[in-house]
């Protein structure tokens, strides 16, 4: 598998909010403005690439060696969250511009099932480490994907007249899935690109 | 007597009125992804009540010597521990279970449900009051996955406990698989959308209205995305203060 290819699957075919279920919290929660969604989505990208950064080496030169893959999920959940701790600390000191536009979406991140998912994805489709890197960061900008197109429908639906017990979050998620069913639409065009 | 209907209350308010996907909207990802089929549904719902229970039990059993700066780093341990454990014992004995969850079963340690109930009741109440809490909620969790799998796997593959004989060969029963409503040859095809990415949504959309109006008509509120009160991270916030919307301060704090 070429890097392209997987950049292009971890965005459009196997997008990781529409079409894996992962990050839906942060899809439904989140998406109501358009700079809040670009923010939160900024920084997922940050923390999955980081994470996919530290948690690879880890698993590949001091828990497989040694043979302690059942420890993969509880160190992996563990690193995140000291990393996520840390680039809090590091940006609020050194770059206050910076924190600011990421900073306050940080602490969500940890308990994101995104970033978790993303890293243990990657352990088990055995990618190399360039191409964990790749798809980490493809699968942070198929969530920004996501989370952009989701904002604007859902600042359409505010003005929609809604049935009654439709309102509020059950029409949210019949939104998403027609916007869902719209990235189905995608399967099989990184063959017919690439192939 | 009153110890005993108390916990009786904890028990049931976990199933209906305050079922945590249908009413407290938490793990979402899990409801959506794994309820395929009900057999699926059924395992990933009884996988997460035994983490929840476990930490629940031992969380709260640990509460006063858990120093409350890092609270949350240590919810985070135990909880993963309990998974490790589940998932070690679904890869022994029920293999094809643990391949069809895939990596939705060690993402249990970011469920939610678990690292809510833990900070709103574990890390407040005793022992047993919390492990009746997680049974329920437990319980709960797998009804409202269990009614979305059978819905899904009705209309989107026509069959109903396919797959069955994982989960029954441990309990020594075998010749039961499912069975089939839709056939090959059947004037009617099943609908596959609906096991497909867009039928979990809009499944989950259509339940989601009918408890709100189950809801309603008891004049209870509408499920509302928890939103800051839900999540877990909350009180790790810096900028949220008690009662305050953290979608308001964010903006107030961008610009």
């Amino acid at each position: 598998m070429t890097y392209l290819s997987i950049l292009l699957t971890a965005i459009l075919t196997a997008n990781f909010v529409l079409s894996k279920f992962l990050g839906i919290c942060p899809f439904l929660g989140v998406s109501k403005k358009l700079n809040t969604a670009v923010g939160m989505s900024a920084a997922v990208i940050f923390v999955m690439a980081l994470s996919t950064a530290v948690c690879y080496p880890i698993n590949n030169y001091i828990l497989l060696p040694n043979g302690l893959e059942y420890l993969q999920t509880i160190v992996c959940i563990l690193v995140i969250a000291a990393l996520v701790q840390l680039v809090e600390l590091i940006l609020k000191k050194f770059m206050p511009p910076l924190y600011n536009a990421l900073g306050i979406y940080l602490p969500l991140i940890t308990t994101n099932c995104a970033v978790l998912g993303v890293v243990l994805l990657n352990f088990t489709e055995g990618y190399t480490y360039l191409e964990s890197l790749v798809n980490s960061v493809g699968a942070g900008l198929g969530f920004m994907l996501a989370m952009v197109i989701f904002s604007g429908v859902r600042s359409r639906l505010e003005s929609c007249d809604v049935p009654k017990f439709l309102q509020g979050l059950p029409i949210v998620l019949i939104a998403a899935s027609i916007v869902s069913l719209s990235f189905m639409g995608f399967t099989g065009l990184v063959e017919g690109i690439l192939g | 007597m009153a110890e005993k209907k108390s916990l009786r209350k904890e028990f049931t308010k976990g199933l209906i009125s305050e079922n945590p996907t249908m009413r407290l909207v938490l793990g979402t990802c899990p409801t959506l992804a794994v309820t395929t089929s009900i057999v699926n549904a059924l395992g990933m719902g009884i996988s997460a009540m035994i983490v929840l229970v476990c930490s629940n039990i031992a969380i709260s059993a640990l509460r006063k010597i858990i120093p409350d700066k890092v609270r949350i780093p240590a919810y985070i341990v135990i909880i993963a521990s309990f998974v490790t454990i589940v998932q070690m014992i679904v890869k022994a004995f029920i293999p094809a279970l643990d391949k069809s969850l895939g990596v939705f079963l060690p993402l249990i340690v970011v469920n939610c449900i678990i690292l809510g109930r833990a900070e709103a009741f574990a890390n407040k109440n005793g022992v047993i009051a919390s492990a009746v809490d997680g049974l329920g909620m437990g319980v709960g969790f797998t009804i409202a996955l269990c009614c979305m799998g059978a819905i899904r796997e009705i209309i989107g593959a026509g069959t109903i406990f396919a797959g069955a004989e994982s989960l029954l060969s441990i309990a020594g029963i075998t010749g039961f698989d499912g069975i089939t409503l839709i056939g090959e040859n059947s004037a009617i095809n099943p609908m596959t959308i609906f096991i497909l990415a867009p039928g979990g949504f809009f499944t989950f959309g259509i339940l989601m209205a009918c408890a709100n109006k189950l809801a309603e008509s008891k004049g209870k509120p509408k499920a509302e995305l928890g939103g800051c009160s839900a999540c877990p991270m909350a009180k790790n916030c810096a900028l949220l203060n008690k009662g305050e919307n953290c979608e308001e301060k964010k903006e107030e704090a961008k610009s």
